[in-house]
């Protein structure tokens, strides 16, 4: 049984924003995560406000610079939206290769961005550095899901399908709040946890994620690869979502952005390096999917993963050459 | 926090007063009797709680009450019509899919909504959909052929009137 709580579903974003700004409210987007969390008591809520009053968050609005997906759109609706999966191919193959066909019904685009983390520990019963404890159970314990990349002090991967892909893409992010609305990169919503580990993201109380825009680019190509240990559905134990702009032959920008090994989006700048100017031949692909597992940190449990990566990387690479 | 909310199920009209911390799973089997919708892990990862919600298939475990009040829900018991079962019930009986059954109303229900959408789907297709729903006696294989049965039956009963006609 969850805890008790109040509910509120306003109709307009000015009261959502309101009732969220106030201490213990937590936002309801598809609720799959929420209501997980609640239940396990991962964290508490004194008030639930539901945002599916919200229609115009729920729209997808095509422009000459760009797409604007609303946050509440639906996973399913963004794996199966035609012009998504053109250039901007990576996020629907990213909303397609998250969670199962019925959750996918349910749960946002939104919701899967700000999703808690998987970690066994955060989880569990377990007062760990993310829920406000002082440790980080994962590092001398079981970390065989936990990150390669990222400084610590907590080694969470970030557990979204579509985040990699929205920050290869350069996706904006439309924020309201409290003191009006802003836009940040995709790659700028996430934080790390040396700056703030009990978040994944920049939301502040009152904060909702309200639209993800996608800068259309001439020449543009991207997908996302995906490795997890069940086939039917998990999560990514290791990802790359892959953006490049091929203008003459050759890789004029190059985005690479690994999912399942970071507590964020993770950015192989060193394979994107290795990608720019050259041509996408099979040892320019080997030799940037080497360049993405640099700087890799295996803990006790998890070096497995670094294959896993340059693959998924090396896969990526070849289905869009 | 209570409130009142009214939704159709099995396309009846509902009108309930729920605690607004109540699953729709909650509500089927402890207000409404609606016990073939099975609580198995309770937290969406296995599909025993399936339902249609709009017609969508969901984890009825993952959607408060409150959040369905205006949809319509159709659930396992909805699927005959006079006593007389869905062809993919039918089929699941034909193919001899069910061991312990626990699965088996989830199962059901997400193939529905497959074989409105997909007709025909393939094997692939099948798996695909059924990803969400797990069998723990493991008997996919006469899952997946009960869906694909069905599917034959129900295009064959659709077409039949034209071939009459004919």
């Amino acid at each position: 049984m969850i805890s008790s709580f109040t509910y509120a579903r306003p109709k307009t974003l000015q009261e959502a924003v309101e009732l969220l700004a106030k201490p213990g409210a937590r936002a309801h987007a598809g609720g799959t995560d929420l209501l997980g969390c609640l239940r396990d008591e991962v964290f508490s809520a004194e008030k639930v406000v539901s945002l599916s009053g919200l229609s115009e968050l729920k729209t997808i609005v095509p422009s000459p610079l760009g797409l604007h997906v609303g946050a509440l759109t639906t996973l399913a609706q963004v794996a199966s939206y035609k012009p998504i999966s053109g250039m901007y191919r990576a996020l629907a193959e990213g909303a397609a290769a998250a969670a199962s066909p019925q959750l996918r019904n349910q749960g946002t685009l939104g919701g899967n961005l700000c999703q808690r983390p998987r970690c066994w520990y955060f989880r569990g019963e377990f007062s760990c550095l993310r829920k406000g404890g002082e440790t980080c159970y994962a590092y001398d314990g079981e970390n065989q899901y936990h990150s390669l990349f990222g400084p610590g002090p907590c080694f969470i991967v970030h557990p979204s399908d579509t985040a990699s892909p929205l920050v290869a893409l350069e996706a904006k992010f439309r924020i309201a709040g409290p003191a009006g609305t802003r836009t940040v990169d995709a790659e700028a919503f996430f934080v790390l946890p040396d700056a703030e580990v009990q978040k994944e993201n920049v939301l502040k109380a009152g904060e909702i994620l309200t639209e993800v825009f996608l800068p259309a680019q001439a020449g543009l190509l991207s997908t996302y690869r995906k490795v997890r240990s069940r086939g039917a559905w998990d999560f990514a134990l290791a990802g790359a979502a892959v953006a490049l702009v091929v203008a003459g032959g050759k890789v004029a920008k190059a985005r690479v952005v690994l999912s399942g090994v970071a507590p964020v989006p993770w950015r192989a700048k060193k394979a994107e390096e290795a990608l720019t100017g050259k041509a996408l031949d099979p040892a320019v692909i080997r030799a940037a999917a080497e360049a993405a597992t640099a700087g890799a940190q295996p803990m006790s449990g998890n070096a497995y993963k670094v294959d896993l990566l340059r693959g998924a990387v090396e896969e990526a690479l070849r289905a869009i050459a | 926090m209570r409130k009142t909310i009214t939704l159709e199920v099995n396309g009846a009209s509902e009108t309930e007063e729920v605690e607004v911390g109540m699953t729709l799973l909650r509500f089927l089997r402890d207000r409404l009797d609606l016990t073939g919708t099975k609580e198995g892990c309770n937290e969406g990862e296995c599909g025993s709680c399936m339902v249609l919600l709009d017609g969508r298939p969901v984890n009825s475990c993952l959607v408060l009450a409150v959040e369905a009040g205006g949809g319509k829900v159709t659930t396992i018991e909805g699927l005959s019509k006079d006593g007389a079962l869905h062809p993919i019930q039918e089929a699941f009986l034909a193919h001899a899919s069910i061991q312990c059954g626990f699965c088996t109303p989830g199962m059901v229900v997400t193939a529905v909504a497959l074989l409105r959408q997909n007709p025909d789907p393939s094997e692939e297709e099948i798996r695909s959909a059924l990803a969400g729903n797990l069998c723990r006696c493991t008997g996919y294989r006469q899952i997946v052929d009960a869906v694909r049965g069905a599917a034959a039956a129900m295009r064959a009963k659709a077409a039949a009137p034209l071939a009459v006609s004919a």
